[in-house]
């Protein structure tokens, strides 16, 4: 595992990527000749975490929670409203044209859909080499047939194969075929954007053991994005859960899955169904009332106090702060959003 | 003895296309009896919903076409009986629940308008009845201000909203049986929790049958009494609830359940099944997942394992014993309890 700390002290401190504050909202407008703007749909809003060398951090949440909105800002698909996001010791948010393209290099993305996101009409050998066309110092063009194939031999597909199409492969395959394409630049992070969650169960197990070696064996950094929270928690060392654009709670794997403070994190994972009719151990299943609310027009204070059990007069006025609380201590102190946040009664006992 | 709510035997579908006959589901038999829940379980491809529409009179035919089997409904075969007869037992006695509850539903009717004509169609109503009837539903299915949203059209509504919407069509004339093919999948696991646990009370109240079809070895742990597990048109295993989980009789049972991570403990490495489920236009010869199979012999790839007849532990439940199309089903069952004392 690549959390373990007898690698090198300094690999797991040395954050590769800090993200500050950042923000992304989108906005909404009226009117079809003359557009005003209504509003704004804030997809992500103060968002801060720091990724560490070789580490794996999972970040959780529902859909629309804004957690593809924060891959597609940290690979600079999108600008981000607000917000820095350093790498290296540049804000690569406010980088453009020739310097943003030398950093991308170093920062990849691999997507959800194996069926959209590769090109139907390229060969496998166009797709994993097209990297090369816009960095041709990674590999001089007469090399790059060679590379490719040896890509291709890293994520365990047949070298051989390099001329064939992506429908001639199944879904796991093809997710091979991304992943190969986002390692061609042998970049420093990966982001990948729900990996696994359009492959069979028998096929997802594969694409998981393929991520973590391809992590030892190349010393990557990823950011683990995804809605199914038993994956994040077997892939990631540290965990996210999002909510409305926001992080509720950080904390290692065990803190987030075994000490959960936040009221949402206990309600989320106590919704999760497990593999077993007997389980051990497992507090009882908190039914959220409600749906989430828009994110053109979140409530005022935490956004989550709407559907919380717990929520007082003051969630609704002062926004929680993302930080570890006064009073807890062990396991539990890790930091949380939460003005009332505990652990559960049930899952201490 | 009575009569079973639902009895498939032998059913067998194939499909027409470019590239040849592809057989879809090639003998499934299974059953479930009122009040009990039956979970069909499968990957994509693996003829789980193909079955679904081939009971329910849905397949798409042309290319579909139902080739052999049964499918007996309270006693009487469906597959034999006039389009009209099957017509008002679809609908009345079994009905469905899709997992995409927004092609599902009429975008342009207005919800409450949906429900309301089940009740004209099918038992005369007048419309201000049918309409009072179709707010009352809403209410049960717990829809909030059921009322007022009646007028609604379905993209009005979230997610979780609309498959409660189509559970609530489903249950209208309160049916025997009903089908749901993967009803969470679409679904945030809070919202799902929360469709469930409905799905769950209302079968219950009704005493209905239910069938369950799904991938997901989560979502039936909780609420199935039976389980019956696909690959490859053909059910492999079935076993009531814990002996499927706490001793699985067949190999692609057992890597299915150590390949999925579990977030109730941190596990070191997955265990993956190699390679991938089979087309069904090349079917492997024997056993279909013998290519995937660590415990693969010989006669496997020769011949088609039956299903064989599985000893399960404790008290057999009153919908059937147990079954596993594994020549190796013994030793699967020894080398599992060998580990667990």
């Amino acid at each position: 595992m690549p959390s373990t700390p007898s690698m090198s002290e300094s690999r797991t401190t040395e954050p590769v990527l800090e993200v500050r504050d950042l923000a992304k909202h989108y906005p909404l407008t009226r009117g079809v000749l003359v557009k005003r703007r209504i509003g704004a749909v804030r997809a992500v809003d103060t968002v801060s975490f720091a990724l560490r060398r070789g580490e794996t951090l999972g970040i959780v949440g529902e859909s629309g929670c804004g957690k593809s909105t924060v891959a597609k800002l940290l690979v600079s698909l999108e600008r981000p409203t607000a917000g820095t996001i350093h790498y290296r010791g540049e804000d690569i948010a406010r980088l453009s044209g020739r310097a943003l393209r030398a950093v991308r290099r170093n920062i990849q993305m691999v997507f959800q859909d194996p069926y959209t996101s590769l090109n139907p009409r390229m060969t496998v050998g166009d797709i994993v080499g097209e990297p090369f066309e816009i960095h041709p110092e990674v590999a001089p063009k007469g090399d790059r047939r060679r590379a490719v194939q040896e890509l291709l031999d890293v994520v365990g597909l047949n070298p051989e194969h390099i001329n064939r199409y992506p429908h001639q492969f199944s879904g796991g395959q093809r997710q091979r075929i991304g992943i190969a394409r986002g390692l061609a630049l042998r970049p420093e992070i990966i982001v990948a954007d729900e990996p696994v969650s359009a492959l069979d169960v028998s096929v997802q197990a594969q694409v998981v053991n393929l991520m973590e070696s391809l992590q030892d064996e190349f010393d990557l950094s990823y950011i683990f994005i995804a809605h199914d929270l038993s994956v994040v928690r077997h892939i990631s060392d540290r965990v996210a859960v999002m909510y409305l654009g926001r992080f509720a709670e950080t904390g290692t794997g065990r803190e987030i899955y075994d000490h959960p403070t936040h009221p949402y994190t206990q309600a989320l994972l106590s919704a999760v169904p497990v593999p077993d009719p007997e389980p051990r151990t497992r507090p009882p299943r908190i039914l959220l009332a409600g749906d989430v609310p828009s994110p053109a027009n979140p409530p005022s204070g935490c956004r989550f106090r709407t559907r919380c059990w717990k929520a007082q007069d003051r969630c609704a006025t002062e926004v929680p702060v993302l930080a570890v609380p006064t009073g807890l201590a062990g396991p539990a102190a890790h930091a949380s959003a939460c003005h009332f946040a505990e652990e559960r009664a049930e899952v201490r006992a | 003895m009575a009569a079973r709510l639902l009895d498939v035997r032998d059913l067998r579908v194939e499909f027409r296309t470019r590239d040849g006959i592809a057989e879809a589901v090639g003998g499934v038999s299974y059953a479930v009896d009122a009040g009990r829940t039956l979970a069909v379980l499968g990957e994509s491809g693996s003829g789980k919903s193909v079955t679904a529409q081939a009971i329910m009179g849905i397949l798409d035919s042309p290319p579909g076409r139902i080739t052999g089997g049964q499918v007996l409904f309270q006693g009487r075969d469906l597959l034999t009986m006039g389009a009209e007869e099957r017509r008002r037992i679809r609908g009345a006695a079994m009905a469905m629940i899709f997992q995409d509850a927004l092609s599902a539903l009429n975008p342009v009717v207005p919800v409450g308008a949906q429900l309301a004509e089940m009740y004209e169609v099918h038992l005369g109503m007048s419309r201000k009845d049918a309409r009072r009837r179709a707010v009352e539903l809403m209410d049960r299915v717990r829809i909030p201000a059921a009322a007022q949203r009646a007028g609604d059209y379905p993209h009005q509504f979230s997610g979780g909203m609309r498959q409660r919407i189509m559970i609530a069509m489903a249950m209208a004339l309160e049916p025997d049986l009903i089908i749901a093919d993967e009803p969470t999948t679409a679904l945030d696991v809070t919202v799902q929790a929360q469709v469930m646990e409905l799905l769950a009370e209302l079968r219950r109240e009704y005493a209905m049958g239910l069938v369950l079809i799904t991938h997901d070895l989560g979502v039936v742990a909780d609420v199935a009494d039976t389980i019956a597990v696909m690959y490859a048109g053909r059910i492999v295993e079935t076993a009531p609830v814990r002996d499927l989980y706490r001793r699985p009789a067949h190999p692609y049972t057992r890597g299915l359940l150590d390949s999925v991570p579990r977030v109730d403990h941190r596990g070191e490495r997955l265990y993956a099944i190699k390679g991938a489920p089979p087309s069904p236009l090349a079917l492997p010869s024997g056993c279909p997942f013998h290519p995937r199979c660590p415990r693969a012999q010989e006669v496997c790839r020769v011949e088609r394992p039956p299903l064989y007849e599985v000893p399960a532990a404790g008290a057999a439940p009153a919908s059937g014993g147990r079954t596993s199309a594994c020549h190796f089903w013994k030793d699967e069952l020894d080398a599992l309890d060998a580990v667990n004392v």
